[in-house]
């Protein structure tokens, strides 16, 4: 297999080298350098004002950096929010074929493409549903079979679980390492629950506030599937958060 | 359930939480059910009408050539909708209010599109769209008359200046208001230009554009039946010429029969549009 391939020799697929932004007046993001290796799960941490959002946007190219670079090899590169943010004038397979629309794929590929993403994310058989009359889980999974149609090999994704309950959160915990696997991505995730990092990352990114600084990358080494409530995801969360409140405690005046 | 439940433990859990979550649905009783509810108070307000009309004619406030009871009106109105002549009045205002009403959404559209597109554009005639919009559209008949003279491009003119502002606004709120996430969605799904406005833009502002043309068909209806009284074109003999021979000849019960012909035209119409309105409410999941 190649992904095995590929995470041995290491490759860079996602490379920030001092990236810095400035709004006004503000600095968000202070020459933050970190690389993302092929097939890798990177979970990005922080408190409020760390510009971890920021970040991804960044990425994603939606927003301009104010110095540094950033190199993603080429790649497609797809962004989940904390809201599916699915269209409500299309159905839910209208959505997921929508980035194979806009690149003019002829329409019964795309219906055929669809079917599998649909599967891919458990959801056989809702393509005809609306977005509304899906759970807020279920929304977030059509919104990544929308990334997937992207064809992405990168996702960012933006607190994507935090809108949820614990128990569809645990849930698609457990489903995205699969797909995450199976589909040889590289995710940049990003998030405030330590445990949720802990739980699904390879590595765990600490992000200081205001501005926003790399502090600490802790290498998460646990077999998986891993579960949140482990021994060891509680160990490792522990010494992280205690590491995040001082970061915190800091701002204190 | 059409999840597949045959393999893993993980895959049966997401079944069963997604069977569970799944919305209900709901059961919104019958057909006859739901219109009865719907058109009884209608059809009270109507006899309330009926019923204060038939008071204030039996009080003998105004003799009965000038102000006929609601018996005579009925009887009146039974025998006009039975000519050919009557619905050859309604056919020429319908195709009069149809096209005018057209015009007005063709030009309303492209305009509310260029102002939302062109930052200056907005900042030259933004407001001046909304300055036209609260304009009694019978002010600008005068104006009308001079430039087209009595004929139907003066109808037009006005029917075509009341309505497309309200189109065009309805348009640029739309496109104002369309939620920063999807637009944040379109970036990253790397939408440009008019693909952006195909797939984007135009839907996220269906719901205020169609309150545009709602509002946009009240003030060519209001224009139309106000230019139809004013500006009479020989030998067309619309809805409003009418109703002004009848005025001529002192027929009251005639002019009532009129009123209610355009009161019930005017609701049919709006019917219509909020149909429209509420089948996409329904599909964009905004009803509950």
């Amino acid at each position: 297999m190649t992904v095995t391939e590929d995470r041995d020799l290491r490759t860079d697929v996602v490379r920030l080298g001092n990236v810095s932004k400035r709004y006004g007046s503000l600095l968000a993001l202070d020459r933050v350098s970190l690389s993302v290796r092929k097939g890798e799960f990177v979970c990005l941490l922080g408190a409020s004002g760390c510009g971890k959002s920021t970040l991804l946007s960044l990425v994603a190219g939606l927003d301009q950096i104010s110095g540094g670079t950033i190199d993603v090899d080429g790649r497609h590169v797809s962004l989940m929010f904390q809201e599916a943010a699915l269209f409500p004038w299309l159905t839910v397979a209208g959505n997921i074929e929508l980035p194979l629309r806009l690149r003019g794929v002829g329409r019964a590929d795309r219906r055929r493409r669809a079917e599998e993403l649909l599967e891919i994310v458990r959801l056989r058989g809702l393509g005809r549903k609306r977005p509304h009359e899906l759970s807020g889980g279920m929304r977030q999974r059509v919104a990544l079979a929308r990334a997937l149609a992207q064809d992405a090999d990168v996702l960012l994704m933006d607190e994507p679980f935090g809108a949820l309950d614990a128990m569809t959160r645990d849930l698609l915990h457990d489903e995205l390492e699969r797909i995450w696997r199976e589909q040889e991505l590289t995710v940049l995730f990003v998030t405030h629950n330590v445990r949720e990092a802990v739980r699904l990352g390879d590595r765990v990114v600490l992000l200081s506030s205001r501005p926003g600084r790399v502090i600490e990358d802790y290498p998460i080494g646990y077999g998986r599937p891993r579960r949140i409530d482990s021994p060891e995801v509680a160990t490792r969360a522990a010494e992280i958060t205690d590491r995040l409140r001082a970061e915190v405690a800091r701002h204190a005046h | 359930m059409p999840t597949d439940v045959s393999t893993s433990p993980q895959a049966r859990t997401t079944a069963g939480l997604d069977a569970l979550e799944l919305a209900e649905a709901t059961d919104r009783g019958s057909l006859g059910r739901r219109l009865w509810r719907s058109t009884w108070p209608k059809l009270l307000a109507v006899a309330l009408v009926l019923a204060v009309w038939q008071l204030v004619v039996w009080s003998g406030w105004k003799p009965e050539y000038v102000l006929p009871g609601p018996a005579i009106v009925a009887a009146d109105l039974k025998g006009l909708v039975v000519t050919a002549d009557f619905w050859d009045g309604v056919r020429l205002t319908m195709t009069r209010a149809v096209v005018g009403f057209a015009a007005a959404v063709v030009i309303g559209t492209l305009l509310g599109a260029a102002v939302s597109r062109f930052a200056p554009l907005r900042a030259a005639i933004g407001s001046l769209i909304t300055g036209l919009q609260t304009m009694p559209s019978i002010m600008w008949f005068p104006l009308a008359i001079l430039l087209f003279q009595i004929s139907e491009s003066a109808i037009f003119f006005v029917v075509i200046i009341g309505a497309a502002p309200s189109v065009a606004n309805g348009l640029i709120s739309g496109i104002d208001y369309v939620p920063r996430t999807w637009l944040r969605v379109g970036q990253v799904l790397g939408m440009r230009g008019f693909g952006r406005y195909r797939h984007l833009i135009l839907p996220a502002s269906l719901p205020s554009f169609i309150s545009g043309l709602k509002q946009g068909w009240a003030f060519s209806w209001r224009s139309l039946m106000a230019g139809e009284l004013l500006v009479i074109v020989p030998g067309a003999l619309s809805i409003g010429v009418r109703m002004q021979q009848a005025r001529d000849l002192t027929e009251a019960s005639l002019v009532i029969c009129y009123i209610v012909v355009v009161l019930v035209i005017g609701i049919l119409v709006d019917l219509l549009f909020n149909a429209a309105d509420r089948a996409l409410r329904r599909r964009w999941g905004l009803t509950s």
